[in-house]
C-alpha cells in the first residue's frame, strides 16, 4: 500500500497544530508547506514517518528526532537535529550553528556548510557535511562520527572524548587534546558507509581522520597548559 | 613572679594565631603546596553568610489575629506551572527534593529521596546524567533537568517526567558545570553518559545549542512541543544577578523560576568557587520576587528558593519574602543518613568527621549515599531512609504551619514580608525588612 501524502500548510496552520499532527502520525509521507524559518518545527518526532519541508527553518528543527526521515529543502537555523535520537535529518541548503548537538543516534547531512559547534557535545550521532563546518565544531564529542567534506575551522575537536572526526580539506586548528590519527582501513570502511549513506561519492583516501589523545581524561597537573 | 628572686619578671603574651592566616588557611596553604592541586569537595558554602536565621517572625499581636494552633486549617498546597503547562504540578508541601544525579549518589539513595518525597505529596528531581528506572518508579511527580552536558537526554524520558527543568547555573557554582570524577564512572553511570568508564567527568558550563535568553526563549518553545504544552518548564539559576535573571527567564517563558543561593550544594567542585562565587540565599529571594512584582508575575510564575533550606522556620521566611515553594537538597541527604555521627569511626579513617564529611566525590560514603561502591551503597536501605525523609518533611511542614498560624496565616502562601524583622543590619537590607525594634530598611527608598 502507497503510504498516504499529506500536505500541512504553514500558512493555514500554527507550529503547534503542524508538529501535533507529525507526532501523531505512525506512517506516512509528509510536506510542510510555507515554512517561513519557523522554530521548533518536526520536533519530538517518534515513528518511521517522512517529512519534507519545503522552505528555510528556524532553530530546532527535527529536535530529539527518533526513527523519522526529516528533510529541509532549504537552510535550518540553529540546533537544526539537536539530541536526535534515531533517524535521518538531510538539510539541502546550509545549517547554523550547533548543528546536531548532542545527538545520541541516527544520521544528519547537511549539503551544504553548517557553521560553528557543528557536533557539539555528539553521543553517538553520525554528521556528513558536504562543505565546511565552523569553528569548536565536534566540541566535548563524546560518540560517533563527524565528517566534513570541506574546511574546518580553529579549535576542531577540543575537548574530545571518542567520538571520530574526518576531514577532506584543512583544518584551521585542532582544540585541546584533539590529535590527527592514522586513516587505517577499519576507519576508510566507516568513512565510506558513512559517505554512502549520506549520498556522497568521494575518495575516502582524501580524508584525515582526528581522534582524542586522551591526555585530559584524568585531571593531572602536567596538562595545566591545556586547562 | 619570678622564678628566680634576682630576675625581674617578664610577662608573656599568649601564643596569638593569625585572623587572616587561621588554622584552616594554613592547612589549605600546605595541602596546596603539597599536591599541586586546588581543593574539590561536594557541599554548599561553608563560611558565614547573613541567612534566614537573621530573620524573625512578629507573630500576631494586638493588630495580627492568630489561628488556633492544632484545630484551624492551615492550608499547604502549592500549584507549579500554572503560566503556560497545560499539566500543572500540584505538590501538597511547598518543599520539594532538588535535583541530584545518579551517579553523584547512589541509586538507592535515589530511590529514598522518591520514596520519601511522593509520601509527602511533593516532587523530587532527576540530575546529570538522566532519569533511572528507580527514581521514575519511585517518584509519583519527577521534574526532569535539562542541563549543559546533556548526559542521558532523552524525548521519551521528557515526556515521561511530570515536569522540565532547564538548568542555567546553580548556586554552589554559578557559571560553572558539573563535575564526576572517576572513581564514580562506573560502569552503568558511563553507559548514561556515553563515557569510557573510569575517566574524570566534567560536564559542559554553557548549552550546547542556546546562548542567552531570547535563545532561551525558542528552546523553552522546542521542548513544549515536544511534550504538546503539557509540563510545567522550570528554569533554575544560581543566585548572582537574581532581579534581572528571574526577569529574563520569564521573558524566556519559564513557568517557574528556581533560585539558588551559594549554600545550596553541589557533588563536586573546587572549594574556591564554591565558597566565592555568588551570593547568599537571603539576598536573592527579594530581588527575585522583585523582579516578578515589578513584571505583575508574582504568584504567575511561581519561585521556588533553594541553598541551606534546613526547617520549617527557614521555609516560611521563604514564603513570608515572596516565594511559592522551597527546593532542600543537602538537608534530605543528612535526613537519609549523611554525616551520621553514628558512623564517626568510618569517617575518622577518611580523615574527616562527622559534620564535615565532604569529599563527596571520591565515592568512599560510609552512609552509601554519594557512593557508587556497590557494598558501600548496599548499607542504605531505601524503604527505612525514605521513611526518615518522609518523617522531616513532615516535621518542616507542620513547623511552617505552626509559624503561619502563629502570624495568623490560613495558608502558609499568605505569609508576607510584613511578618518578618531582621536581627541585623546585613539581613535588614538583603531581606529588605526592617531591623527589629525600628521602621528602619537599610537600602529602602522609604
Amino acid at each position: 500500500m502507497t503510504p498516504k501524502r499529506v500536505e500541512l500548510d504553514l500558512a493555514d496552520l500554527s507550529v503547534r497544530q503542524v508538529n501535533a499532527a507529525l507526532q501523531a502520525a505512525d506512517q506516512g509521507i509528509f510536506h510542510v508547506l510555507h515554512p517561513g524559518g519557523e522554530h521548533a518545527l518536526a520536533c519530538g518526532l517518534d515513528a518511521p514517518i517522512e517529512v519534507h519541508v519545503d522552505g528555510h527553518v528556524g532553530y530546532y528543527c527535527a529536535g530529539m528526532n527518533k526513527h523519522a526521515s526529516v528533510t529541509v529543502r532549504g537552510n535550518a537555523g540553529t540546533g537544526c537535529a539537536e539530541n536526535i535520537m534515531s533517524g535521518l535529518v538531510r538539510v539541502q541548503g546550509d545549517a547554523s550553528q550547533s548543528l546536531a548537538a548532542t545527538g545520541h543516534g541516527g544520521l544528519v547531512v547537511v549539503e551544504g556548510s553548517a557553521s560553528a559547534r557543528a557536533g557539539i557535545s555528539m553521543k553517538g550521532v553520525d554528521i556528513v557535511v558536504g562543505g565546511d563546518v565552523g569553528h569548536m565544531s565536534a566540541f566535548m564529542a563524546q560518540a560517533g562520527h563527524l565528517v566534513v567534506l570541506g574546511d574546518a575551522g580553529s579549535d576542531l575537536g577540543d575537548s574530545i572524548y571518542e567520538a571520530e572526526i574526518f576531514v577532506r580539506g584543512s583544518v584551521a586548528s585542532l582544540g585541546a587534546d584533539c590529535e590527527e590519527k592514522p586513516l587505517d582501513e577499519e576507519h576508510r570502511s566507516i568513512l565510506a558507509g558513512l559517505l554512502q549513506r549520506a549520498g556522497f561519492a568521494v575518495d575516502t583516501a582524501t580524508f584525515k581522520r582526528y581522534g582524542s589523545a586522551r591526555r585530559l581524561y584524568h585531571f593531572s597537573i602536567d596538562h595545566m597548559d591545556e586547562y | 613572679m619570678s622564678d628566680h628572686p634576682d630576675k625581674p619578671h617578664t610577662p608573656q603574651t599568649v601564643p596569638r594565631k593569625s585572623a587572616t592566616f587561621d588554622d584552616y588557611t594554613l592547612s589549605e596553604i600546605r595541602r596546596a603546596a603539597a599536591t599541586g592541586i586546588y581543593d574539590i569537595r561536594g557541599g554548599g558554602a561553608k563560611r558565614r553568610l547573613p541567612h534566614f536565621d537573621d530573620l524573625l517572625f512578629l507573630g500576631a499581636s494586638m493588630s495580627r489575629y492568630p489561628l488556633e494552633g492544632y484545630r484551624e486549617r492551615c492550608d499547604t498546597a502549592v500549584t507549579l506551572g500554572t503560566r503556560f503547562a497545560s499539566k500543572p504540578i500540584e505538590l501538597k508541601i511547598p518543599i520539594t527534593i532538588a535535583g541530584m544525579s545518579f551517579g553523584s549518589l547512589s541509586a538507592q539513595a535515589k530511590e529514598a529521596l522518591g520514596r520519601g518525597a511522593t509520601a509527602m505529596g511533593t516532587s523530587t528531581t532527576t540530575g546529570d546524567g538522566g532519569m533511572t528506572e528507580e527514581e521514575r518508579g519511585h517518584s509519583a511527580k519527577l521534574v526532569y533537568q535539562v542541563l549543559p552536558s546533556r548526559y542521558g537526554m532523552n524525548p521519551d524520558d521528557l515526556r515521561r517526567a511530570d515536569a522540565i527543568e532547564v538548568v542555567v547555573g546553580q548556586g554552589a557554582k554559578p557559571g560553572g558545570g558539573g563535575m564526576l570524577l572517576g572513581q564514580k564512572i562506573t560502569a552503568r553511570v558511563a553507559a548514561m553518559r556515553t563515557l569510557p568508564e573510569g575517566i574524570d567527568q566534567r560536564s559542559a558550563c554553557r548549552h550546547p545549542d542556546w546562548t542567552g535568553p531570547d535563545d532561551l526563549a525558542i528552546k523553552i518553545r522546542e521542548l513544549r512541543e515536544i511534550t504538546a504544552w503539557e509540563k510545567p518548564i522550570y528554569v533554575k539559576i544560581g543566585a548572582a544577578r537574581p532581579y534581572y535573571d528571574t526577569a529574563l527567564s520569564v521573558k524566556a517563558g519559564a513557568d517557574v523560576v528556581v533560585v539558588d543561593g551559594m549554600q545550596g550544594g553541589t557533588a563536586a567542585t573546587q572549594d574556591v568557587f564554591i565558597e566565592h562565587v555568588g551570593i547568599p540565599t537571603l539576598a536573592a529571594v527579594r530581588e527575585a520576587v522583585r523582579a516578578l512584582q515589578e513584571l505583575d508575575m508574582h504568584r504567575k510564575v511561581q519561585l521556588i528558593i533553594s541553598g541551606g533550606i534546613r526547617s520549617g522556620a527557614d521555609v516560611a521566611k521563604a514564603l513570608a519574602l515572596g516565594a511559592d515553594a522551597v527546593s532542600i537538597g543537602t538537608a534530605a541527604l543528612v535526613a537519609i543518613g549523611d554525616n551520621d555521627p553514628a558512623l564517626e569511626e568510618e569517617y575518622q579513617k577518611l580523615g574527616t568527621t562527622a559534620g564535615a564529611y565532604d569529599d563527596w566525590h571520591e565515592g568512599n560514603d560510609p552512609a552509601g549515599i554519594t557512593t557508587q561502591r556497590p557494598e558501600l551503597a548496599q548499607r542504605l536501605d531505601p524503604v527505612k531512609a525514605g521513611r526518615r525523609l518522609a518523617n522531616y518533611l513532615a516535621v518542616m511542614t507542620m513547623e511552617l504551619q505552626t509559624l503561619a498560624r502563629a502570624n495568623g496565616k490560613s495558608n502558609v502562601l499568605n505569609l508576607e514580608p510584613e511578618d518578618l524583622v531582621a536581627l541585623t543590619v546585613e539581613a535588614a537590607a538583603m531581606a529588605g525588612v526592617p531591623l527589629a525594634g525600628t521602621r528602619w530598611i537599610p537600602g529602602s527608598d522609604a
